[in-house]
């Protein structure tokens, strides 16, 4: 094991989420990392009794597995911060703008950085302001197909293709049921590509190729068998090497520590590259895509779980 | 904490056993509904989405005192395996259930299982090689839709009306696979207070169903779990009694008779059929539990089961009703619901534009579960449906559970009405249940979106309402 010895870690897991099952299995494959490598390991199904917890435990560090609302945007790394414990990945300002998807879009058009084209809108615009008047206009700059997605939700749940305006309404209804905010956003048909970082490092890069679909099947994101993820992805050198580039742009630019997946797209026609989102949190189960690329650059799960915790200890 | 048992897992571990997964691991899929329905378990959730009786109602004095008997005079037995085709005690009980809905059965015909739905299993186990055709109404119960997806079956739903299943689509349907030279291994139904549409198959359906299955030779299977929970009207015969045990495998359950927590269901099928499903059973599980099917016949040689079936069928109708005003007081206008003359379940469908599974996210925020449509087809419809369950809730959760479902309907039938510039819909709401005679079937508008047609203008549907 890793330099420093045996650590209390507390896994943070499960909660309120709509992904509370993905993050049950990720928090169950790294409780068993941690403790392959020794360390004392308590897994918390966070609750009403969080705080409480964690005071009790008083750990050495927190393990963060929760995929969605609270663990990814900012609110558990604040506790954490409260509490002075040492967490995994990014700090409060970083998970703020990755969990946002609009935050993180614009910050990327400002830095010139690219991105699917987009606009967003929340609920009141639609209810107070007739926003709706103003939609044919949005879906005149950005085409069809669009993509309409709720602006804080991490998983596939809430997004909706609009093949013609006729679609528009009911997606947005859809896409309001998961956020206050939503996001229109130019659909891209290309290669869906996800590159992790690691340690200030890009991983190869990971092609997830749907087994059959037009579009991207979503619901297969966390199944097996459903969609065949090869990494490293089939690309000339030049993509690769622009994708991870890239990719450590957008970690650097949006203030990501430690560890992110980027989620990019190659377009079939131009090949151009862009960004769809950072995940602050990546998946760790068996189907996830940040261990899938430290494998394949030999580093085992046990490993990535404990580089995990390491930088986590060592961060100011 | 115990210690976690450890192991070696690694991402490339996915690659080590997918490819020994079986190919119908494919269609056993994980997906978001699921993991959305998995929230529905939260205490805090006051959930509509479940399938349980009210088991709450059994005194635990007669409980108490059935297993005491039972401890008494049977311990060897009730601890010993039994024979697969179970002990001849529960299969006197099962005469008599069968015979409460005036249906006769002979003991040689029936095989005890381990709940109903190991009957849905060992009929598919039995019948159903990969690519093989079942017919299922549409929308049909949840939870066979897994079974016939594990089983690799093409499972064509067909559509219903207040009557039941339509049986001159099903002919179309039959039709249409003869000429592919294809022919179904079975037709899957549940005639009575069907789950999750709630309605019920008339009479003459029954006979034309049955006629059809003698005509093309073709096997039906008959789920009956809740035919004894009627509110209303006069009872229907089974598909089995008036088949003679030709063509018609029946399938039966103590799950919402008495518990579902004895897991004691049973087949009566033609033999040749039922001795494959004993053997297809010897080897999923030997037999069913003893000690379970002698606490059941135990229960039903002590002759209270006609008391406590008045009162489960008094409290059900009671929050059926509850259920009913419930909606009415709470949905917009232009959605609709069937009125179920029995069982536990309510069907309510939405305006177009709207989703049910994604509603659920939203509901869900304001701790309210009811099951989407969609998990009822194999076909991705039933999008704007809902399945609600009145049986295992008490009254007043019913009443606010609908309240906040009601808030979160309407919430987005303003935004889609705001994003149309116009109301969506229009299917007027269903009458009043306090209107309705007792056993007369309700003129429901409602019933129609159980169809799955097109909707129509309120004008049409004011027109279908006089004229029926």
């Amino acid at each position: 094991m890793s330099g420093g010895g045996a650590r209390r870690v507390v896994v943070l897991k499960g909660g309120r989420s709509l992904e509370r099952q993905v993050s049950l299995a990720s928090g169950a494959r790294v409780q068993d990392a941690l403790e392959r490598l020794g360390h004392e390991v308590h897994g918390l199904d966070v609750g009403h009794d969080l705080v409480a917890r964690l005071r009790e435990l008083a750990p050495d560090a927190a393990f963060i597995a929760l995929h969605g609302s609270d663990g990814e945007n900012g609110t558990i790394q604040e506790l954490l911060e409260i509490l002075g414990i040492p967490y995994t990945g990014s700090g409060i300002s970083a998970c703020v703008r990755c969990s946002d998807k609009i935050l993180a879009k614009h910050a990327m058009v400002d830095a010139g950085l690219p991105t699917p084209d987009f606009l967003s809108f929340n609920e009141t615009a639609f209810k107070e302001l007739g926003a709706a008047e103003a939609l044919p206009a949005v879906e005149e700059r950005l085409g069809f197909p669009l993509v309409v997605k709720p602006s804080d939700q991490g998983s596939a749940l809430g997004i909706k293709f609009a093949a013609a305006a006729t679609d528009v309404p009911a997606a947005l209804v859809a896409a309001f049921s998961y956020s206050e905010k939503v996001v229109l956003e130019q659909y891209v048909k290309g290669r869906d590509l996800a590159v992790s970082i690691l340690d200030g490092r890009a991983l190869p890069v990971v092609e997830a190729v749907p087994d059959d679909g037009e579009f991207y099947d979503f619901t297969s994101r966390y199944t097996i068998g459903r969609t065949q993820f090869v990494c490293p992805a089939a690309l000339d050198d030049a993509t690769t090497a622009r994708a991870q580039e890239l990719a450590l742009a957008v970690h650097d630019l949006l203030g990501c520590r430690h560890f992110s997946r980027v989620d990019l797209m190659c377009d079939a026609v131009t090949g151009e590259l862009t960004v769809l989102e950072v995940n602050v949190i990546p998946g760790m189960t068996e189907t996830s895509l940040l261990p899938m690329a430290a494998d394949a650059v030999g580093i085992d799960f046990d490993a990535l779980v404990g580089k995990m915790l390491e930088l986590a200890l060592a961060a100011p | 904490m115990t210690p976690r048992r450890p192991g070696r897992t690694q991402a490339r571990d996915l690659e080590r056993y997918a490819s020994l997964f079986a190919d119908r691991t494919t269609v056993m899929k994980s997906s978001p509904m699921r993991d959305l329905m998995a929230l529905t378990a939260r205490p805090e959730v006051i959930s509509l989405a479940g399938g349980l009786p009210d088991t709450s109602t059994f005194p635990a004095e007669d409980f108490a005192k059935l297993m005491s008997h039972l401890g008494a005079r049977e311990t060897a037995r009730a601890l010993q395996y039994g024979p697969t085709e179970g002990v001849t005690e529960i299969k006197r009980a099962i005469v008599q259930v069968m015979a409460a809905e005036g249906t006769e059965v002979d003991e040689d015909d029936i095989l005890p299982t381990t709940g109903g739905q190991q009957v849905i299993d060992l009929v598919c186990k039995t019948l159903v090689d990969p690519g093989d055709v079942i017919i299922a109404e549409a929308p049909t119960y949840p939870g066979a839709v897994p079974t016939f997806a594990a089983y690799q079956a093409e499972v064509i739903q067909i559509e219903m009306d207040s009557d039941g299943m339509r049986i001159d689509v099903l002919e179309e349907t039959l039709e249409r696979l003869d000429r592919e030279g294809r022919r179904p291994k079975f037709i899957y139904t549940i005639p009575n207070f069907q789950n999750p549409a709630g309605v019920t198959m008339s009479l003459p359906r029954r006979r034309r169903l049955v006629d059809i299955a003698h005509e093309r030779e073709l096997l039906v299977l008959e789920d009956n779990p809740y035919g004894l929970l009627r509110y209303e009207g006069e009872p229907i015969p089974s598909l089995y009694s008036m088949d003679g045990g030709e063509f018609v495998i029946y399938l039966g359950t103590f799950s919402k008779i008495l518990s579902p927590g004895v897991r004691v269901g049973w087949s009566a099928a033609p033999r040749p059929v039922l001795q494959k499903m004993n053997i297809g059973k010897a080897s999923t599980d030997l037999c069913s539990s003893p000690l379970n099917q002698l606490f059941v016949a135990e229960y039903f040689a002590s002759g209270q089961w006609p008391v406590y079936m008045d009162e489960l069928r008094a409290l059900y109708h009671r929050r059926r009703d509850v259920l009913l005003d419930a909606l009415a007081k709470n949905l917009p206008a232009e959605a609709s619901w069937t009125r179920p003359d029995g069982g536990l379940f309510i069907w309510a469908t939405l305006p177009d534009g709207l989703d049910t599974t994604d509603l659920l996210a939203k509901a869900l925020s304001r701790n309210v579960a009811f099951v989407p449509g969609r998990a009822a087809f194999m076909d991705g419809r039933g999008g704007t449906s809902m399945r609600l369950n009145f049986s295992g809730v008490s009254d007043e959760r019913i009443v606010e559970g609908v309240r906040r479902i009601g808030e979160v309907v309407h919430e987005q039938v303003d935004l889609l009405g705001s994003l149309t510039g116009r109301r969506p819909g229009a299917v007027p709401r269903p009458a009043q249940p306090a209107a309705e005679p007792a056993g007369q079937r309700p003129a429901d508008p409602a019933l129609e979106n159980v169809l799955q047609l097109p909707r129509r203008d309120g004008d049409d549907a004011a027109t279908r309402r006089s004229s029926s």
